[in-house]
């Protein structure tokens, strides 16, 4: 079975992002970028499924500009087996991307689709399941263990009130959870090795999609700052200062 | 037009996020209906009845919709999405998990996790684990919306609003709930706790992390919390998480127990009114932004802390 996983590059999770001053925008140039944490967990995944036997050919798939080609590479290099890029410089809503994601697997017909839950710059949390809506495919969000065997996929979910356990047919789009699993560091031979294997580009419009946004950012600003509290000497203190001036307890 | 809430219940009640999406639907202008989906569900239909604000109660009461399964909660939703300019859920689990398929089938965006609304199209979400706050304006004929629960007050009761019931969409027969592990605690809910005692790596384990902070949070009636590095390392179940990718807290106190304080936690909690930060590192950043910061052992103060409560 093929395992499509889209992979998005991102800012990368230890950069404090700035506002721009003008407030158009958030300034990511010459800042580190890197996969989206969860998209690594899901590469990680796939691999593994694919070592286990499950999986036969593990897919990466990335839109956005020239610079996904690196994403792409890294994922390839944990051990996708080709990458396809799906090159645009326009700005990108998670609608945008689950359509162009719908032309790929109606092209490539994978049995699975997983992805992240969630990308850490937009913190949408919409892609993956946009994506199952628009194939009509089951879904199984924040993914902390997947089993895939006899046609369907059995995912252990992470929800509000604790863990969930369902049954799904495949196809379907899987989302992943922190959880699902530790993502190997790709070692130097598999980073070498991954430079070699195929790595396709196509464009929105050879795919027919129209990815006009359709939301539209008026601004961008920073939160209001917590101004900076005090030190308490000791617990006593501490204790006092809760009663007494933030009346809290 | 008019504004489609879908409530999450349990069937007996509704789940207090429900409210502070009722609260945020009220900003919005237009009459309130709540959509409440499930079996054997009519005394949660009574309480959203009973919700101030809410217009009409639309209920499918069908077995297929006892496990609020995204593909037959999302079909239901599109079958009777007509007349509506918003649908609108809480951005829990639950709300995040269904309501992109209706989006992706209304052909609209989603509208993510908004903290304010501006607008009846116009909205202010955090992106970047909240560390940026964006105004986005929707071109859409219709706005599907998740809400973040700790940025509106939740909805009060005096409501007396028509029930009327709701043909069930057919049962995708697509996916089964095979099991369910839920946290069992006497405790308040973490989203709608007005305290919360939270634990990170610096515990060392489960046992300490019972030992020390169970009684403090006896002795405040707090809910529990925890730090990603917690939670990983099995110190506590997954739904204990605060945080980007875990749950987001606004309590009126949280005191967070040997948690570094990294972007990702703080964008859990740092709109909560009162942080108290307990850590032995001086430079934690979680000082950034406690209002009062004790430097010390966790081992010593917090049972010292327990003992000072009395
Ligand atoms: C994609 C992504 C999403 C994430 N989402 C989340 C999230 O939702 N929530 C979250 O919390 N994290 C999240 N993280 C993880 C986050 O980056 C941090 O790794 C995590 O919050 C650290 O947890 P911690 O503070 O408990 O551990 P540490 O950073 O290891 O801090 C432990 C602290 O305990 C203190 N300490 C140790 N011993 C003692 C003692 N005896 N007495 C007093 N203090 C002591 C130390 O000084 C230290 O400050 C995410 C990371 C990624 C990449
Ligand atoms: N531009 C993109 N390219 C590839 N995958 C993406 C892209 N945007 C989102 N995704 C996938 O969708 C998931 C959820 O993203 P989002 O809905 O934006 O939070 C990510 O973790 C990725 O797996």
């Amino acid at each position: 079975m093929k395992i499509l996983v889209p992979v998005k590059r991102v800012v990368d999770y230890n950069v404090k992002v700035r506002v721009k001053a003008d407030g158009t925008g958030v300034d990511i140039a010459n800042v580190k970028m890197s996969m989206n944490p969860f998209d690594e967990i899901a590469i990680e995944e796939a691999v593994r499924l694919k070592e286990a036997g499950v999986a036969t050919e593990v897919l990466a798939v990335s839109a956005g500009v020239a610079g996904c080609q690196e994403t792409l590479r890294t994922a390839m290099a944990i051990g996708a087996d080709r990458g396809i890029l799906i090159e645009t410089d326009a700005e990108l809503q998670p609608l945008a991307v689950a359509k162009l994601l719908k032309a790929l697997c109606d092209k490539e017909q994978p049995q699975a689709v997983i992805c992240g839950k969630q990308a850490i710059d937009d913190d949408a949390n919409q892609t993956g399941q946009m994506l199952a809506a628009l194939l009509g495919w089951p879904q199984a969000t924040f993914a902390s263990k997947v089993v895939l065997a006899d046609g369907k996929a059995t995912v252990t979910r992470e929800v509000d009130g604790g863990l969930e356990t369902l049954e799904i047919a495949l196809p379907a789009v899987i989302t992943t959870d922190l959880r699902l699993n530790e993502p190997r560091y790709a070692t130097l031979p598999n980073i070498m090795k991954a430079k070699k294997k195929p790595l396709d580009t196509v464009t929105p419009d050879a795919l027919g999609v129209d990815v006009a946004p359709r939301l539209k950012t008026l601004k961008v600003a920073e939160p209001a700052k917590r101004s900076a509290g005090v030190k308490v000497a000791d617990v006593a203190d501490l204790v006092a200062k809760l009663k007494n001036e933030a009346k809290v307890i | 037009m008019a504004i489609l809430v879908i409530a999450e219940h349990d069937n007996a009640s509704l789940k207090p996020a429900t409210l502070n999406a009722v609260t945020a639907a009220a900003k919005l202008g237009g009459e309130i209906h709540v959509l409440v989906a499930g079996s054997a569900c009519a005394a949660a239909a009574e309480a959203a009845a009973k919700v101030a604000g809410v217009a009409k109660v639309r209920v499918a009461d069908a077995a297929h919709y006892a496990d609020q399964s995204a593909e037959n909660l999302a079909a239901l939703v599109i079958a009777n999405a007509t007349g509506y300019s918003h649908i609108v859920a809480p951005a829990t689990t639950g709300g995040k998990n269904f309501l992109p398929r209706v989006a992706a089938l209304l052909d609209v965006a989603q509208i993510s996790d908004i903290v304010a609304v501006e607008a009846a199209d116009t909205f202010v979400r955090p992106i970047y684990a909240g560390n940026v706050l964006a105004t986005v304006q929707s071109a859409d004929a219709v706005k599907v919306i998740t809400v973040r629960t700790t940025a509106f007050e939740a909805a009060g009761e005096g409501g007396s609003a028509a029930i009327e019931a709701l043909a069930a969409a057919a049962d995708s027969g697509q996916s089964k709930l095979t099991g369910r592990e839920m946290t069992k605690s006497a405790r308040p809910e973490l989203t709608a706790a007005k305290i919360i005692v939270s634990g990170g790596r610096g515990l060392g384990n489960g046992e300490n992390y019972k030992s020390l902070l169970e009684p403090l949070a006896d002795k405040l009636n707090a809910a529990l919390g925890a730090s990603r590095a917690a939670v990983d390392a099995g110190f506590v179940p997954n739904d204990y998480q605060v945080g980007q990718t875990g749950k987001i807290v606004a309590p009126q106190l949280y005191i967070a127990i040997g948690i570094s304080g990294a972007i990702q936690h703080l964008a859990g909690m740092k709109d909560s009114k009162v942080i108290v930060a307990i850590n032995k590192d001086p430079e934690a950043p979680i000082f950034q932004v406690a209002d009062y910061g004790l430097v010390g052992d966790l081992f010593e103060t917090v049972p010292a802390l327990v003992a000072a409560l009395g």
